[in-house]
Formats: C-alpha cells, structure tokens, sequence
C-alpha cells in the first residue's frame, strides 16, 4: 500500500508592500495560462477606467477595499494547474497583519516563496517570513529576488542576497532555500527561461514548483488518529450494531489487526476494520479495506466496547505519546488584544477543546538577532514561547514531529476570536 | 474553440506593451492537459470529508445548501461518504427562486425522496407574493435570495450552512475562509475574518451568529467535473447538450421561456446547447455545446477561454465587487 500521492502542491507568497507579490502572482498564473479572457476583460476595463495601464493587481485583489485603496487586504487563493500537477497558491499580503496572514498561508503550504527586491535586499519583513516559514517547517523555500532587471541583471547583487539569507536560514533551522533571479514584470525566470541571468543555471520557479516533492511523507512514522465523530447507524439492517470512529490519518499507517492505544484513557485494543463508503444514487454503505495512509478519511472499527468518543487519539500500540496537561510552545500572536499571563483561553488541539491558562511568557523573538529575549506579553505580529496549563489531558507530540498532535489554536472563550496559532515544542523545551 | 462556448468577449487586452515581449500566446487553442489525477481528487475528497465531520459534531443545528445545481450534488455526495453508513444528519435548504429550471427542481425533489432527507423550501416568490420583497426593475432575482435565506436560516436557528461556493469561482469567493462566520444580520465582514490554520476549523460562534462552511473551497470546476465523472454522479439534463430555443443579450444565451423574453431586437434561434452552472433562469446564460457526457464537459472545460460565471451570469456583471456586495448582505 503505498501513499497517498500528492501531485496537488500548496504555495504561499510571502513579501513586503512593494516588492512586486502580486506582479509575480499575476505572472506566474498568466504565464500558466489560467487567467482567462473574461479576467482580462475585466482588468483592462477597470484599468483604463482609472486612465492606468493594465494592472496586474487587479487579478488578485479582489475586495472593493483592495481595489480602491491599491493594497492587499487578506490572504486570495489561487489555482492553476501545468501539464505536471496542479497548485493551490495562498496569496498572503505583506503589511499590516503580515505575521497573520503569512502564517495563515504557511500553515498548509508545501513551498512558502517569499520576495526579495533585489535594490533593498533582507528586510526586517524577510527576516520575519523565513522565521515564520522555519517555525512552520514548511517543506521548502524559495527566495525570488525580483526586479533583477532594475539591477542590471548583475551576479552579485543576487548572489550577495542569497548569501545573507543563507545564513538567516542556518540560524532558523531551515535545511534549504532556492534562491532565484526574477523580474516579475518582465517575465525573467518565473515561467520562462530569462536570457539575461547567463550565469544562473538553477531552476526558473515554475521547473522548481513543478518539481518540488509535495507534503512531507508521514504514513511511515506512527500512527496517529484523532477521532472526529462516532457513527452508529442504529438502523434496521446489516447496519444495526455498526460503530465506527470518523477521522483523518494524521500521521502513519492503519492497518487492520493494528493493536493500538485510545488516549486519553490509555485503553488498549486492536483494530478489526477499516471502512470507506460507497454511495450510489440510492444507497450507502460501506467497503472494508486493509489499510489507511495519512491524509485519508476513513471510519476504523476497534475490537473492543470502550468509550470512545470526539477527543480521543487512536494511536499505536508501541508508540503512544501519552497525555500532558502542561505544555511549552510556541506561539504567533494574531490577534490585537495582546497576552499577558494568568489569561484565560480556550485552546482546540486536534478534535480537542478545552480551558487553558496562560502560566508563563518566557519571551519573544527578536527579529534582529534572532533571539529570545524577555517578554512580559506578546502583541499582534509577535512570537513568543509561553507555557500552558490545560484542563484537559492533550495527546499531543512536538510539532516538529507532528504538525497535527504538534499545532494547536488559541480561541478567546467569550467571542471565539481565533488568537494565536500554537506549536508545541519538545518536552525540555528548544530554542526558537 | 469560441464556436463551442459562446460569444467571445470583447477584444483581447495586448498584455505585451505592459508586461514585457516575452508573453506566450493569451490564448491557447490547445485543451491544457488535465491537471487532476485521481490522486488529487482522493485528496480533496478526504478534505472535504473531514470538513462535514468537523460540522457534524461542533454544531448543534447545520444545514446543506441544496438547489440540485452540480456544486451541491457533489457537497451532498460527499456528506453522505462522511457519514456512511449512516444517513447525513444534515437538514436540506433550498432558497427557490421561482424562476428554477423544471428539470432542477425535479431532480432535487427526487432525490430528497430517494434519500429519505429532510428538506426546507424558502420561496422568494412568496416573499414577493405578500410583499415582504419586491421584484427588481431587471427581473432577476438573484439578489432577492438573502432575505429569505437569512430569515429560514434565524427561523430554523440553523447555526452551520454548508455553501457549495468555490474560490476558485469569483474574485471575492478566493478570500473566503472554509468555516466563515456571519454576524446575527447574517453579514460577512471581509475585512476582519478570523485567521484559519492547517486544519483547525474554529466555530465558534455567539447566540445569533452562524458559521457559513464551505467544502469545496479547494476544488476547482474541472475537479467538480473529475469527480463527477470518477463517482458517476448523476446530474439535471440541461448539465448536458439539448435543443433550445434562445437569444443573445449581453454575450450570453438566454433561454426563452416565461422569465425571459426576447426584446424585439433580439432574434431566437434554436441551438444545442448546455449549462455550465445552475441557477435563477431570467440570469443563468447557456453555452453552445455538444458535450453530452462528463468526459465531454471536461474536455470543454478544459479549453474554455472563460471562467464558469463569466460565461454564463449576468448578476456578476453589475458591477466590479457585484459578488462582495451581495456576499456582504449574506448571500451564499
């Protein structure tokens, strides 16, 4: 049984205001081929009717607000799709909630390409969006440093950039960034091969997209699978007796006969089926199989009668992560109301909701250094490590093993506001 | 390929003068490649599968969107994999017009019955009836679905509603969050939406609020058509080529029947023709078509030069936010 094959691959951008994002986006798509001619159309109306030419923004900003005030408001997605694979490409603009909206992208892309202008070189922006790229552990990274043409197409400049971030990346623990020479606007090296970058030999973006290898493969590490929603027909027919528990494979591979853990109350049992539905125009049932990969949907059925319930992680038998209480993570804070300790949250890890408290602050990143230093509380933008108590017992792994038992989100309990995207870090704690 | 979808659009844009000398052809008359595989497909389906999980067990009162319009033929064969073998514990929706298509309606009222669902009708023709609405001086009534959709969603206390809009459909649908949560005046505020990260959907809501969720964010029309084709899904007929008999108006084939009448300068023709979406009749627009099959239609869709609304809704047109503006008000 092998994986699931992913031949659809996330991106996120990821830039300041001004470096060219949505010029790029707008060349990459046009150069695919997928903005069609009523898009167009569209565009050059709008354009001419503002006496402009025709803006590449407009492809992309699509809210009243965007359009008036010529900026990027929220993260826009994006599909296009090559002879190779297709993508879905998180469109994050590069001000005001940046962290915000470049997290939101991050978080479930493959490839984060964040934007150079290679006159400016690192700002503090591309500081951020590599740490938010390394924290996520997003795949891989791409370095476009756009508007090579406006430095004369010259070596140094791009290799002096890429130098730097190589360095920003070593700190931030990102094993590989592709840097590539682009002009956005001219087309150089984004879809077509540029003439005027002789001395660069890597791959223009669209090879290295084509190319890149999908979502990290995870149905050789443990098996972990939350349960979403049980299913008990109760009907009157080969049905009547079913139970089955609802979820997606996290992580690992579901195997009939599996003996497994359900946590949190650490029972153990075995599985005794794996079932898939079959619907026709008339009826629904279900099909066994012998096993399941992460990233499917499936229902499993366990050998034993035990409470099982939304909440409960089905994991395996000889590597369960047990429960915690208490955890230390990671956070960005995406919300304007800032965090102090002592606060009172609700945090929602896999199919879990539950009370947490704020214990400690134990600092934010510095995007200077790229150190830690001493925090008292985090604000929008921020990153910060903080400790966790929790009312519930959490099966939760370290995010850089789990992306899935290893994130979690910070939900203020009185309005629901989604606050915080967490990640949980080893036990001993790590540096950020 | 204009022969097979339509009136062109007006003249194409010469992008070289502002983008550089490089561009290849706008236009390719070559189908591109599919880019879906089966693979793809089984992701997407795990996704959205999750997603009515999710719905089904954080919420106390959801419901489908169902107008029997292919994204919601797909949405609903989905919730029924998700809950196999169970039933889908889900309530029907369908905000009516009154201006559907025959063969839409007859398709949804057969399969509710098949199914044993539970299905909900709010009619804006009984809104214009006793007067709660009026009809528009340009006789559609797209725009008059938000009253009685948010007053069937406050009347039932509805407090999920799965939508079948795609991002991939419209400019203000690609900032749409997948759980997007509405304000008790059913509002959608884009401006100030909730993060929403790898795939932990926040719900939350406060008494009178609700939350719009949306499966198919992800999938794209060539996708819908894959799978469509892959789970042999049955669809209304007037998906597929059929004689009809309609005019032009605004680059689009209308249909003659009682909700739209030729003007006297506008000539009717029979043509073959189809659907590529579904929905108020006086401003859903055909497209000239042989595609007679799922393989056809994706072979079509594949080559359009035009996206899905582009080519066949006139209520889009209004204006350059026309979707905003309604998504705003709370529609779907």
């Amino acid at each position: 049984m092998g994986t699931v094959e992913h031949t659809l691959l996330r991106l996120a951008t990821a830039g300041s205001v001004d470096d060219g994002k949505s010029t790029l986006v707008g060349r990459l798509l046009h150069d695919c081929k997928a903005i069609l001619a009523d898009q167009i159309a569209h565009v050059k109306t709008v354009s001419e009717a503002r006496g402009g030419d025709f803006d590449f923004a407009l492809l992309t900003d699509g809210l009243r607000a965007e359009r008036e005030q010529g900026i990027t408001i929220d993260v826009a997605y994006r599909y296009f799709a090559t002879d190779k694979r297709s993508f879905i490409l998180a469109d994050c603009p590069g001000h005001v909630q940046y962290t915000r909206n470049t997290v939101t992208g991050a978080s479930t892309a493959d490839v984060v390409i964040i934007l150079v202008d290679a006159r400016h070189g690192v700002l503090e922006q591309t500081r951020r969006h590599l740490a938010v790229a390394g924290l996520l552990r997003v795949p891989h990274v791409v370095l476009a440093v756009n508007k090579i043409d406006l430095v004369n197409y010259d070596e140094a400049v791009f290799k002096g950039i890429a130098k730097d971030v190589d360095q920003l990346a070593d700190q931030l623990g990102i094993a590989d960034v592709q840097a590539i020479p682009v002009s956005a606007l001219v087309g150089d090296n984004v879809v077509e091969r540029s003439e005027q970058t002789s001395w660069y030999d890597g791959p223009t973006l669209l090879e290295f997209l084509e190319n890149a290898s999908g979502r990290i493969d995870v149905s050789g590490q443990p098996l972990r699978f939350p349960v979403q929603y049980v299913i008990r027909p109760q009907t009157d027919d080969e049905y009547r007796d079913y139970r089955g528990y609802t979820g997606t494979v996290a992580s690992g591979t579901v195997s009939v006969g599996d003996p497994v853990i359900v946590l949190p109350a650490g029972r153990r049992t075995s599985i005794v089926g794996i079932d898939r539905a079959v619907v026709t125009a008339t009826s629904t049932a279900v099909a066994e199989r012998p096993s399941a990969v992460a990233g499917e949907a499936v229902t499993v059925r366990l050998a034993d009668d035990i409470d099982v319930a939304r909440g409960s992680v089905i994991v395996a038998a000889d590597a369960s992560p047990g429960t915690r209480r208490e955890l230390s993570a990671t956070v960005c804070w995406l919300s304007e109301r800032p965090l102090t300790v002592g606060a009172r949250l609700l945090i929602k890890h896999t199919t879990t909701t539950a009370q947490a408290i704020v214990t400690k602050i134990s600092g934010a990143l510095d995007l200077d250094t790229l150190g830690v230093i001493d925090a008292t509380g985090l604000e929008l933008n921020d990153i910060g490590k903080v400790q966790l108590k929790i009312a519930a017992p959490l099966a939760a792994d370290p995010y850089t093993s789990n992306n899935i038992t290893g994130s979690f989100l910070l939900i203020d309990a009185h309005d629901g506001w989604t606050l915080a995207a967490g990640m949980i870090d080893h036990e001993e704690g790590e540096p950020l | 390929m204009t022969a097979t979808i339509g009136t062109p659009v007006t003249a194409l844009p010469t992008l070289s003068a502002t983008i550089g000398e490089s561009v290849p052809a706008l236009v390719s008359t070559e189908a591109p490649a599919n880019g879906s595989t089966v693979s793809e497909l089984d992701a997407l389906e795990s996704e959205s599968i999750f997603v009515f999980r999710e719905v089904a067990a954080e919420f106390e009162r959801p419901v489908i969107l169902f107008s029997g319009g292919k994204d919601s033929i797909v949405m609903l064969h989905l919730a029924r994999k998700a809950f196999a073998p169970a039933g889908v514990p889900f309530t029907l929706l369908h905000v009516d017009t009154g201006h559907n298509f025959t063969e839409v309606l007859d398709y949804r009222d057969a399969t509710v019955k098949a199914l044993g669902l539970r299905l909900e009708v709010a009619s804006v023709e009984d809104y214009i009836a006793d007067g709660r609405l009026r009809e528009r001086s340009d006789g559609t009534r797209n725009p008059l679905q938000t009253v009685p959709l948010l007053d069937a969603i406050n009347g039932h206390r509805f407090d999920a509603v799965f939508g079948g809009g795609r991002r991939d459909e419209e400019r203000a649908r690609a900032k749409e969050r997948i759980f997007s949560l509405r304000d008790e005046f059913g509002q959608w505020d884009p401006r100030n939406q909730r993060p929403e990260l790898w795939s932990l959907y926040n719900g939350k809501h406060r008494p009178g609020e609700h939350v719009r969720v949306f499966p198919l964010s992800n999938w794209t029309e060539l996708d819908i058509w894959n799978y469509i084709a892959r789970e042999e899904i049955a669809l209304p007929s007037i998906y597929y080529a059929h004689e009809r008999d309609v005019f032009e108006r605004d680059g689009m084939l209308l249909a003659v029947g009682p909700y739209s009448q030729p003007r006297p300068d506008e000539t009717v023709t029979q043509r073959v023709v189809r659907y590529r979406t579904v929905g108020d009749m006086s401003c859903t627009g055909a497209v000239a078509s042989t595609a007679t099959t799922p393989a056809d239609v994706i072979v079509e869709v594949a080559a359009s030069e035009l996206t899905e609304r582009g080519a066949t809704r006139a209520d889009d047109r209004v204006s350059e936010a026309a979707m905003e503006d309604r998504k705003r008000e709370g529609y779907f």
